[in-house]
């Protein structure tokens, strides 16, 4: 880890119209996640860590506050710019996996270089990053004749394959047993200490969040325990 | 890799894709269809009137190159035929008897002069005033042979004959019973001259014409000429309606597909977002995919065009059907148009797709 922080983030606030009524997601969140750190956030469900990965993500804009990753204010983006910026310096792993059915395991990883425009360039670390995540052997299936720890591994090797900033986990092992879920967890301990992933992981489970370097806790929209 | 998720996609939905290129080649098929039959039909009618054996031909005043609903005096055939380098003159009376057939009235020993005479498949000539003879085409189609019964214009005629196809028309009865028949007596509809050599052709005409002041002559090389789809006002329209009926089906039946499609993928959507697509990748796409549908369709719709050809000739031997190779591309433009068409707004919705969304969508 170094001292300059990946992401600062200062007074962020989210507000949703649903219907004619206005919901605050996010409530003032202030946060510093250092470059190389494995930073777990927990809550109850609609204390808004979801909103807070989106906004990060750049898949919404903030209302208003201020959010820095890797020096650049997201808040002043455009959504040509949060394109940009999800191609280039976030990569997602969710809950459900979300790879594309219709492709291969390897084909699922190579859209996300596809898209980033990096297919051209060549990788030095692809093959450490498959050999890291086990998939060596199941590049060549299809996300249905996979086990969800498998798909899990898939999802994570998209999401890295790019040499992201940062790396949001929205409830990685939510869909998996306990044996699976312990062998993604460490997979990405091990992606952090072994590439200094930077990683911001949700999760509802402690032990999970015992993972990362740090744990903070939202409620209400705001981080509450840091 | 695009095209690598655009076959994908396609190969995921297997019935999808086929029933849409289906639909897309029938379109194709439909423009195809209509533009052989026609072109099919004309070179028909071409063939047939070269099948004559003469070199020019005299039309009534104020007639069409294909109108057969005006006759002129049938005393003008004596005139025409003390013309220098005139061998032959034969005049003929054509009667509509319903939808695109008609008959045929023809002095026979001139018709024979004219055109070498007709090969007989099955009897002979006429024997009798009531006696018609038809063509190999007719007699299979509505399976009449020598000796039978045909009713046409009010009555029966016997088959006295079946000749080979080709020479002007496919029902003969002779002239005089025709013009009485249908009370145009001392009147023909065509006048058909055979020279002493085809280099005089344009001599005679310009001599014809300085002395048949109104009468429309042809040679029959020029009439040939006339005999396309261009200078049929009626089959240019009807082609234009089956080319906008083809544009409209494209149109509708990848927008059903597409927009299905979308729905189906809004998840799928909301990954590619997520791993950073913009809305132009998304929409590319969709409109690759399209594309892909369109040139498939398109290749169907060419091969069907040899079922309908197959079709025709079999249950409509009457008709017939070319096939049109240089109507290829445009009928595949025109299918490509309509398709790219449908799948503009389902690719804008795609491309539109709010990612969280999408993302949560089950």
């Amino acid at each position: 880890m170094t001292d300059a922080p990946i992401i600062e983030i200062r007074d962020l606030r989210k507000a949703y119209r649903m219907g004619d009524v206005e919901v605050a997601a996010l409530r003032g969140v202030d946060l510093s996640v250092q470059r190389g750190e494995f930073l777990s956030v927990i809550g109850p469900s609609g204390s808004g860590k979801s909103t807070l990965f989106h906004v990060l993500g750049g898949l919404t804009p903030p209302t208003s506050g201020t959010i820095l990753i890797n020096g650049r204010d997201l808040v002043q983006m455009g959504e040509a710019e949060r394109t940009e910026l999800r191609k280039t310096q976030v990569g997602f792993v969710f809950q459900k996996y979300n790879l594309l059915p219709t492709l291969s395991a390897a084909d699922n990883i190579a859209i996300a270089r596809y898209i980033s425009g990096k297919h051209k360039d060549g990788d030095e670390q692809f093959d450490e990053i498959i050999r890291l995540l086990g998939l060596k052997g199941r590049l060549n299936h299809k996300p249905r004749a996979m086990s969800g720890g498998e798909q899990q591994r898939v999802a994570i090797a998209r999401a890295i394959v790019n040499h992201p900033a940062i790396l949001l986990a929205d409830e990685p092992t939510g869909n998996l047993d306990t044996e699976n879920s312990t062998a993604v967890l460490e997979l990405m301990r091990d992606l952090n200490q072994r590439l200094g992933q930077t990683i911001l992981m949700i999760t509802h489970n402690p032990e999970a969040a015992q993972y990362g370097h740090r744990t903070v806790r939202m409620r209400d929209g705001r981080i509450v325990t840091v | 890799m695009v095209n690598k998720l655009v076959i994908a996609n396609l190969r995921h939905r297997p019935l999808r894709t086929i029933l849409s290129a289906v639909a897309i080649g029938v379109q194709v098929t439909m423009v195809l269809t209509l533009v052989g039959v026609s072109r099919g039909m004309l070179a028909d009618v071409a063939n047939r009137s070269k099948g004559t054996g003469a070199d020019i031909l005299v039309k009534p005043p104020g007639s069409s190159p294909f109108g057969f609903s005006t006759n002129f005096p049938e005393k003008i055939i004596p005139f025409l035929r003390k013309q220098k380098h005139v061998t032959v003159a034969t005049g003929t009376l054509v009667q509509p008897i319903g939808g695109l057939d008609s008959v045929t009235g023809i002095n026979l020993a001139e018709f024979n002069s004219l055109s070498g005479g007709f090969r007989y498949l099955e009897g002979g000539p006429f024997k009798g005033p009531y006696e018609i003879l038809v063509d190999e085409v007719y007699s299979r189609s509505n399976k009449k042979r020598e000796g039978d019964a045909v009713n046409i214009l009010g009555r029966d005629w016997r088959v006295s004959g079946v000749v080979e196809s080709g020479k002007l028309s496919r029902m003969f009865v002779q002239l005089a019973v025709l013009q009485d028949l249908t009370a145009n007596n001392g009147k023909v509809t065509v006048g058909y001259l055979k020279l002493d050599d085809p280099a005089n052709t344009k001599a005679v005409i310009v001599s014809l014409k300085s002395q048949l002041t109104g009468y429309p002559i042809y040679s029959m090389e020029e009439f040939v000429s006339l005999i396309s789809i261009n200078n049929v006002a009626m089959l240019k329209n009807f082609i234009a309606v089956i080319i906008t009926l083809g544009v409209l089906i494209g149109f509708l039946v990848v927008f059903l597909s597409m927009y299905t499609a979308v729905l189906e993928r809004t998840r799928e959507i909301g990954i590619l977002k997520a791993l950073g697509a913009s809305p132009m990748f998304i929409l590319g796409v969709l409109l690759r995919e399209t594309f892909v549908l369109a040139v498939i369709g398109s290749v169907l719709g060419i091969l069907f065009t040899y079922g309908t050809r197959l079709l025709i000739t079999t249950f409509v031997p009457t008709m017939s059907q070319a096939i049109v190779p240089e109507w290829w591309p445009i009928a595949a433009g025109i299918a490509l148009t309509g398709s790219m068409l449908g799948a503009i707004y389902p690719g804008l919705k795609a491309a539109r797709q709010d990612a969280i969304e999408a993302l949560t969508y089950d």
